[in-house]
C-alpha cells in the first residue's frame, strides 16, 4: 500500500512538472521580445541624449546628397541680384495646376479660404486675417514673393517650409495665380469651347474632406 | 486485498478521457480570443496623452486636412506626428492662453519634444511602409476608422497579422481611387461603381502585386 501511493506521488510530480514547464514556456512567449528590438523606431524616446529624443537635429551646414540648394531662384524665389523671381522655374502644366490646387486646399485654405479672400475657418475663429489675394497690391506681387512668403512666413503667418516641399510651394503659387485670374476675368477670357462648362454645377473639391453634415453639425455648438 | 479506487473513478476516468478534447479545444479558443480582444490589441481604447487633442474638433469642426499635420503619410514609411511648430502655426494666436495647451507652449519654449503615447505600434519584426499603402489607394478610414469623429484618438482596427492578411489576400475589396484616399466618407457608389468591379480595375491600374506575393513572409518581415 505504501509502495503504491509513493508511485502515485511520483506520477503526480511528473504531471505538475509538465504543466509548470508548459506555463513557463507560454509565459516566456508572451514577453514578445522580438517586438521590442534594441533599435529606435522613428521619434522614439531615447535615454542616451539629454533631450530624450532619438531624432537628432542636423548639424549646421549638413547637405543631403542630391539636395544642394544652389539655385536661389528655385529655392529662395530670388534672382541672383536679390530681386524676387518673376517667372516660374519650371513649365506650368495642367498637372502642376492640379497639384497646386490640391496642396492649396490642404495647406492654405484654413486661413486664406478656398477662393483666396482671406476668410478661412481659422480666421473666422480669431486668427489675424491675411490680405486677400485679389486686392490690387497683392495681385501686383511677383511669383518669387509668394514663394518666399510660403517658405519664410510673413507677419502672423509662420513659414511652411517644413510642411510643404519646394516643388509643391511653386505649384501652390501657380494655383494662386489661377485664383487671381478667376476672380478678375470676363466672359471673353474663357475660350468659346469651354463656356458651356460655366453653367455646370461646380465640381467637388479634389480632396473633399469630411463632408459628413452630421459630424459637422454636432460640433457647431462646441467652437472653442 | 482492498480496492485502490472507488467505483466512481470509472465514470470520472471515462469523462476525463472524452472531455480532454474539449478542454484542450476550449483552452486554444480562449487563448485566441484573448489575443484578439481589446486587452491585447487596444482597439477602442484611448491611451493617456499629454494633451487632450481632439481630431473631431480639428478635422470635422475646422476642416483641417489630414496632411496639414501628417505631412509624410504619402511618401514616407513612417507616418509622422507633427512637430510643435505645426501646432503653433495656429496656436500662437488661437487659444494661446488656454491651460489645456500649457504642455504645447512649454515644449515650444524649451525645445523639449512632447511625448505622446503611440497608438498604432506594430512589432519591431514588421517592416510596415505607410507611403506605399496610400499610393496604392488604401483610404485612411480603412485602417484608422472615422478619425474625424474621434474626440480622443484610439485604434479602430486590431492591426493583427490576421487582419493585415485579410486585405493582402484580396486587396480589391479595399482599394479606392488615389484622389479619395483622404476622404472619410467616400463610397464606391458615389461614382456609380461596385467595390468588386472598381477594386479589380484599380488593382490592375495601380500594379498591385498578386496575393501570392503580398502574403509572402518576406513582404512584411524582411
Amino acid at each position: 500500500m505504501l509502495r503504491i501511493s509513493r508511485g502515485q506521488g511520483r506520477w503526480r510530480q511528473v504531471v505538475w512538472a509538465g504543466v509548470a514547464a508548459a506555463l513557463l514556456a507560454g509565459g516566456a512567449g508572451c514577453k514578445q521580445k522580438m517586438s521590442y528590438q534594441p533599435r529606435y523606431d522613428p521619434l522614439e524616446r531615447s535615454e542616451t541624449f539629454n533631450d530624450r529624443s532619438s531624432a537628432r537635429p542636423l548639424p549646421a551646414g549638413t547637405v543631403a546628397r542630391g539636395f544642394l540648394r544652389d539655385d536661389p531662384e528655385v529655392f529662395l524665389g530670388r534672382k541672383e541680384n536679390g530681386d524676387y523671381a518673376t517667372e516660374f522655374p519650371f513649365p506650368i502644366t495642367e498637372e502642376v495646376m492640379r497639384r497646386g490646387q490640391e496642396r492649396f486646399t490642404i495647406y492654405c485654405t484654413m486661413c486664406h479660404g478656398f477662393s483666396g479672400y482671406g476668410n478661412g475657418m481659422i480666421v473666422q475663429r480669431g486668427f489675424s486675417p491675411p490680405p486677400s489675394f485679389h486686392a490690387p497690391e497683392t495681385r501686383e506681387k511677383s511669383v518669387g514673393y509668394y514663394f518666399a512668403v510660403i517658405t519664410n512666413g510673413y507677419g502672423a503667418m509662420p513659414g511652411h517650409a517644413h510642411q510643404i516641399p519646394v516643388s509643391d510651394r511653386w505649384a501652390i503659387v501657380a494655383y494662386v495665380r489661377a485664383l487671381q485670374l478667376s476672380q478678375n476675368a470676363s466672359l471673353d477670357d474663357v475660350p468659346a469651347a469651354h463656356r458651356s462648362a460655366l453653367d455646370a454645377p461646380p465640381p467637388a473639391p479634389m480632396n473633399s474632406r469630411s463632408a459628413d453634415p452630421h459630424s459637422a453639425n454636432s460640433h457647431s455648438g462646441g467652437a472653442r | 486485498m482492498a480496492q485502490h479506487f472507488h467505483r466512481s473513478m470509472n465514470t470520472i476516468a471515462k469523462v476525463s478521457i472524452f472531455g480532454a478534447v474539449f478542454i484542450i479545444g476550449f483552452s486554444a479558443w480562449l487563448l485566441l480570443e484573448v489575443n484578439r480582444s481589446s486587452n491585447v490589441t487596444n482597439v477602442g481604447i484611448a491611451l493617456p496623452q499629454p494633451v487632450q487633442f481632439s481630431h473631431q474638433h480639428h478635422v470635422a469642426g475646422l476642416g483641417i486636412e489630414c496632411r496639414y499635420c501628417h505631412t509624410s503619410v504619402e511618401h514616407s514609411a513612417f507616418a509622422n506626428i507633427p512637430p510643435i511648430s505645426t501646432c503653433m502655426n495656429c496656436h500662437q494666436q488661437i487659444w494661446f492662453g488656454a491651460p489645456m495647451l500649457e504642455p504645447v507652449r512649454a515644449s515650444w519654449k524649451s525645445g523639449q519634444a512632447l511625448e505622446w503615447n503611440r497608438v498604432h505600434n506594430l512589432g519591431d519584426y514588421v517592416y510596415f511602409n505607410h507611403g506605399v499603402h496610400v499610393q496604392k489607394g488604401i483610404g485612411c478610414v480603412s485602417c484608422h476608422g472615422r478619425v474625424d469623429q474621434m474626440q480622443l484618438i484610439y485604434k479602430d482596427q486590431p492591426h493583427t497579422m490576421e487582419w493585415c492578411l485579410s486585405c493582402h489576400r484580396n486587396p480589391a475589396q479595399h482599394i479606392r481611387p488615389r484622389d479619395q484616399v483622404f476622404n472619410m466618407t467616400w463610397k464606391p457608389e458615389d461614382i456609380g461603381e461596385t467595390q468588386a468591379a472598381l477594386g479589380a480595375r484599380l488593382v490592375k491600374e495601380y500594379n498591385i502585386e498578386p496575393a501570392r506575393k503580398l502574403t509572402s513572409c518576406s513582404t512584411c518581415h524582411h
